[in-house]
């Protein structure tokens, strides 16, 4: 790289804090990607060595209530005062929130103190009123794909497997598709900011994949809070991932990977329904492109058992690229839940074909 | 197939993989003052067919320099070729000619046949 464009370069990093972080998990990941944050949290601690704080006393960001218009900004800035409290009391200053969503909560709202100074003063005084509690702004706010970019060098040393077709020997072609929220609200939160985010193609190619560079690369994911949330205006929401899939199909990809709950759910569920409501599917094989999470990618090619990752929860079955890229796992476990108990198959699609293989 | 209570909605971005552009040149030959169209509107404003019906001059033009065939045939058939638009155009368009040939250009793709 030359010196120029090292210099320019320069103005798109973003800093990102080595250790001592304290996690919010996300309020609806748990359901969708229930292995993601206990996964996030094992590679840290286990992997890493590092040390992030899980406290059980933490609560919404109120995002989705937020970007739905049915919560205040001043609840909001005040419940984002008490999370930062809870940080306060925990004795570090790194704040980790897991979902893309809280991510842009949390820069806007601490945007906003800095510009607005009585706005602070203000939520100081709500959150005193309504609690008695105080907090301090964290020194640090990254995102957990933020954390994974950071030590994807030394995550790979680790790695049992990395992106590459084991029939062919050609690195995986994987779609990244960024959260809005991540970069688009404020660029310079960004690893590589809005125009060249470079937090997932940065570990794909670290781990030995290749990313495609689709058209609509840059499109939402559909989610838009509004455009789901209300049925009327569902048909734009799954129109607007139909895009994102016509657009990719031609590049036949491997699999996607997404930093934000909203945008992994809908890119993975929203095949389902395309599927079954026009019979169209985006692969070879009418089986779906497999969606995962950063953390379910990284967890993957470290050898976790893929079940104990929750990638049996996913819409789109993941068995094809596990043996794409070598991974071994027992079909039969599949459906096992913690307790050891069968939990029994989920009914099938109709068009969307799901073969498990057994 | 299920019933979801809602429908994936059509993009209304042009497809300049499938629109085809081309055909616009041919109507420009045979209508030159075609050319000179700014979309002002003002031919949908005193159309008499509009005023009974939701045909709208101004959008038919648009979607054919655009290559968007889809439903046109039927909506030029609403127009009764009375000429008023031609008269109130500050552009001094054609637009009548170009009412007129859109059909038989339209016919020529077998988008429909001209009824009248």
């Amino acid at each position: 790289m030359t010196e120029t464009k090292k210099h320019f370069w320069n103005e798109y990093q973003k800093e990102i804090a080595e250790d001592n972080f304290f996690y919010e998990r996300s309020c609806i990941r748990q359901s969708f990607f229930p292995g993601s944050e206990t996964i996030f949290l094992k590679i840290l601690t286990d992997d890493l060595g590092k040390n992030i704080i899980d406290d059980p006393n933490q609560h919404t960001c109120t995002g989705i209530g937020y970007h739905s218009d049915v919560v205040p900004f001043d609840t909001t800035m005040t419940v984002v005062g008490r999370l930062f409290s809870l940080m306060k009391d925990s004795g570090v200053r790194n704040y980790v929130p897991s979902c893309v969503t809280s991510f842009g909560v949390f820069t806007e709202v601490v945007e906003t103190w800095k510009h607005f100074p009585e706005e602070l003063e203000k939520t100081r005084d709500n959150l005193r009123k309504a609690t008695g509690r105080e907090f301090d702004i964290p020194e640090n706010i990254a995102h957990p794909s933020d954390i994974i970019y950071k030590y994807r060098k030394e995550l790979k040393e680790k790695m049992k497997y990395q992106l590459v077709n084991r029939h062919t020997g050609k690195p995986l072609k994987v779609v990244e598709h960024i959260g809005c929220h991540y970069g688009k609200i404020f660029s310079k939160h960004a690893v590589g900011g809005a125009e060249f985010p470079q937090v997932l193609a940065g570990m794909i190619e670290e781990w030995g994949g290749e990313v495609v560079d689709y058209p609509e690369r840059r499109h939402c994911c559909g989610f838009g809070f509004r455009q789901y949330l209300v049925m009327a205006n569902r048909g734009y929401s799954v129109a607007n991932t139909k895009k994102k899939f016509e657009s990719m199909k031609p590049y036949k990809p491997d699999f996607i990977v997404a930093n934000c709950p909203g945008c992994a759910m809908f890119m993975d569920r929203w095949q389902y329904t395309i599927a079954e409501m026009e019979g169209i599917t985006y692969d070879d094989n009418k089986m779906g492109i497999p969606v995962l999470t950063y953390e379910e990618m990284a967890g993957m090619l470290l050898g976790y058992n893929p079940w104990d990752l929750g990638l049996q929860i996913h819409q789109v079955q993941v068995e094809q690229l596990l043996d794409k890229i070598g991974i071994e796992y027992n079909p039969d476990d599949k459906f096992i839940g913690k307790s050891g108990k069968y939990l029994g198959e989920p009914e099938k699609p109709e068009n969307l074909v799901v073969d498990y293989g057994k | 197939m299920k019933n979801w209570g809602f429908k994936i909605s059509r993009p209304r971005a042009i497809d300049f993989d499938t629109a085809d552009l081309a055909e616009y040149s041919k109507l420009v030959e045979k209508v030159p003052s075609a050319k000179r169209c700014l979309m002002c509107g003002a031919c949908t404003a005193t159309c008499s067919a509009g005023n009974h019906t939701d045909f709208n001059f101004r959008h038919s033009h648009l979607m054919y320099r655009r290559g968007q065939f889809e439903g046109l045939a039927e909506e030029l058939d609403k127009c009764m070729l009375c000429g008023k638009c031609k008269m109130v155009c500050p552009r001094g368009v054609n637009t009548r000619a170009i009412i007129y040939n859109m059909r038989i250009f339209l016919n020529d793709m077998n988008y429909k046949n001209i009824e009248s």
